[in-house]
């Protein structure tokens, strides 16, 4: 297989690498199959976890890692979740291989993880932590949509400010079952808790009042 | 389905250090903008010498929306992503610091500055100001229209088109931003039917493609009146102009590429605007407001192309970079360049 990454974007992900805090582990789903993409999906996870010391990759199966795969509420494969130093899921998952734009919201949240922060506003902050229900978050993307890895951005940020959330990127076309089934024409589109729909790479506040509903 | 990596450095990781505004600081020239018309202005202006930033809602602006650029001078194929890619470089290669996700809320105009302030409450000063603020899609305003969107109604060909593989899909619109979404269209869908009040606006080689697709249908001089549909859509209601005739079209979808209208914002407060809301500029893109220029898509100058945006944003950098000469000595000195520690910023 191809490798996904050229020489130059090795070099420039060590750098941007080298903002890792902590170490953060990156576990892979796939299922033996029928499992579209999944083999590229292994490939690439490879190469990331290649580019720095504090990236670890543990690859599992869906049928034969059952217990491990309910215990991250994973029912997809590819499916990636982020643990955190501890090993523990902090709420941040990509079903499908995040690649394309999708890179753009998968090298942040291994940052995030990994306990580098980001500012966001009081007033935000604290509409975030007074979230006390379960909240799941769809966002659905393709891997051609320049606005999409936004919007899985701030998806799985409110997955790290708030252990009552978890935000999960959906591929719309390797899960076309799913993706019709909330009718998913335009991307990205958002959905919570499979009720509540909102189209476009939103504001964090379009998601809170979306949450907020719940 | 490709996975090639599109990789956007700045996209909330950021290789480049400088990317943060000081709130203490006097900017010489702030650009709100980063689209073909507002990164050309920072060009222009930080190679006059002058304290240059750029804030801008989305890096690269509508070019990311546009598959392939075929008629920017010097560039034979490019994708707008390509393209973009490569004026931020050459913006970024002159260490400009670019905001992203930075929403203008409000502006104060001032004699000696003015003042800007972001949607994260963070207030900046600058002698000029560059309005590159672009425009968004036009939407059709008829019945069905918003009830559907994200239901079969789109707006970005590039990002949904993976969406309606084997479906039949409307395009509507007759410019060639429609007539490139009815072709990108052509590859993954089953046909393709461009529907059109009028006659083609596009250009000729363009259209000659399309007319040559085996998928491609085109409904000239016909109005859509209503998009179709149950949970999702279904079709279209339209009117032939020709003999009056209403008739439904069955479809999966609709790409609606009608045109733009301008992104204006707060600065509309402020500066003279038409009836489009369009910012009146003069031939050195000044706006009514002294100290503030405009530049691109947002203004009315006629033709929204990349290479006029780029052009007219060219012009603005040199008018501001004038205009500051012209300031009193005190508040004419050029900027010092920006020293910042490294920051990470993730956009919200």
């Amino acid at each position: 297989m191809n490798k996904m990454f050229t020489p130059e974007l090795e070099e420039q992900l060590r750098q941007v690498f080298e903002g890792l805090v902590d170490d953060v582990t990156i576990a892979l789903f796939t299922d033996g199959e029928a499992c579209y993409s999944c083999p590229e999906t292994v490939g690439y996870m490879r190469e990331v976890a290649a580019l720095s010391d504090k990236i670890h990759l543990k690859e599992y199966d869906l049928q034969r890692d059952a217990a491990t795969a309910a215990g991250f509420k994973v029912d997809l494969a590819p499916s990636i979740v982020l643990l955190d130093a501890k090993g523990d899921y902090q709420g941040v998952k990509f079903n499908g291989i995040p690649a394309g734009h999708e890179i753009n919201s998968f090298i942040p949240a291994l940052l995030e993880v990994s306990g580098q922060a980001s500012e966001v506003p009081e007033d935000l902050a604290a509409r975030v932590d007074a979230i006390d229900k379960p909240v799941n978050i769809k966002v659905f993307v393709t891997l051609s949509c320049p606005h999409c890895p936004g919007a899985v951005q701030k998806a799985h940020k409110l997955a790290l400010m708030n252990p009552h959330v978890e935000a999960e990127m959906v591929e719309a076309q390797t899960f076309q079952e799913l993706s019709s089934k909330f009718n998913v024409s335009g991307v990205p589109k958002i959905v919570i808790n499979d009720t509540y729909e909102l189209v476009g790479n939103q504001p964090i506040q379009a998601f809170l009042d979306e949450m907020e509903r719940i | 389905m490709k996975f090639d990596l599109q990789m956007d450095f700045g996209s909330g990781f950021s290789l480049s250090p400088k990317d943060s505004l000081e709130e203490e600081a006097l900017y010489d020239v702030l650009v709100a903008g980063s689209g073909p018309a507002g990164l050309n202005a920072a060009l222009y202006a930080r190679r006059k010498g002058l304290r240059v930033a750029i804030l801008a809602k989305k890096k690269g602006g509508q070019l990311l929306d546009t598959s392939v650029v075929e008629n920017y001078l010097g560039i034979q194929g490019l994708s707008g992503e390509q393209l973009a890619g490569q004026f931020l470089e050459h913006v970024r290669s002159l260490e400009v610091p670019l905001v992203e996700d930075a929403e203008i809320t409000s502006v104060v105009p001032g004699n000696s500055f003015h003042l800007v302030t972001t949607a994260t409450g963070k207030t900046f000063r600058t002698r000029t100001l560059v309005v590159a603020t672009g425009s968004k899609p036009r939407t059709l305003d008829i019945p069905g229209e918003a009830a559907y969107a994200g239901k079969g109604v789109a707006y970005c060909a590039i990002c949904d088109a993976p969406l309606f593989r084997d479906k039949d899909v409307f395009v509507a619109g007759g410019g060639n931003s429609a007539v490139e979404a009815a072709l990108d269209l052509a590859k993954v869908a089953r046909s393709v039917t461009l529907v059109h009040r009028s006659r083609f606006r596009a250009d000729q080689i363009l259209v000659d493609r399309l007319l040559a697709h085996p998928k491609v249908d085109v409904h000239l001089q016909t109005r859509i009146l209503e998009i179709l549909g149950e949970r999702a859509m279904t079709g279209l209601l339209v009117q032939d102009l020709g003999t009056g005739e209403p008739r439904v079209l069955a479809g999966d979808g609709i790409f609606i590429e009608i045109g733009h209208i301008p992104l204006a914002g707060p600065f509309a407060e402020h500066v003279d605007t038409n009836v489009h809301g369009e910012i009146l500029v003069n031939a050195k893109n000044e706006t009514s407001i002294p100290g503030i220029f405009a530049a691109g898509d947002v203004t009315q100058v006629p033709y929204k192309q990349i290479v006029i945006a780029a052009g007219e944003g060219a012009k603005a950098a040199l008018a501001a970079s004038e205009y500051i000469q012209l300031l009193p000595p005190d508040q004419g000195t050029l900027g010092e360049t920006d020293s910042q520690a490294p920051q990470f910023n993730l956009s919200l």
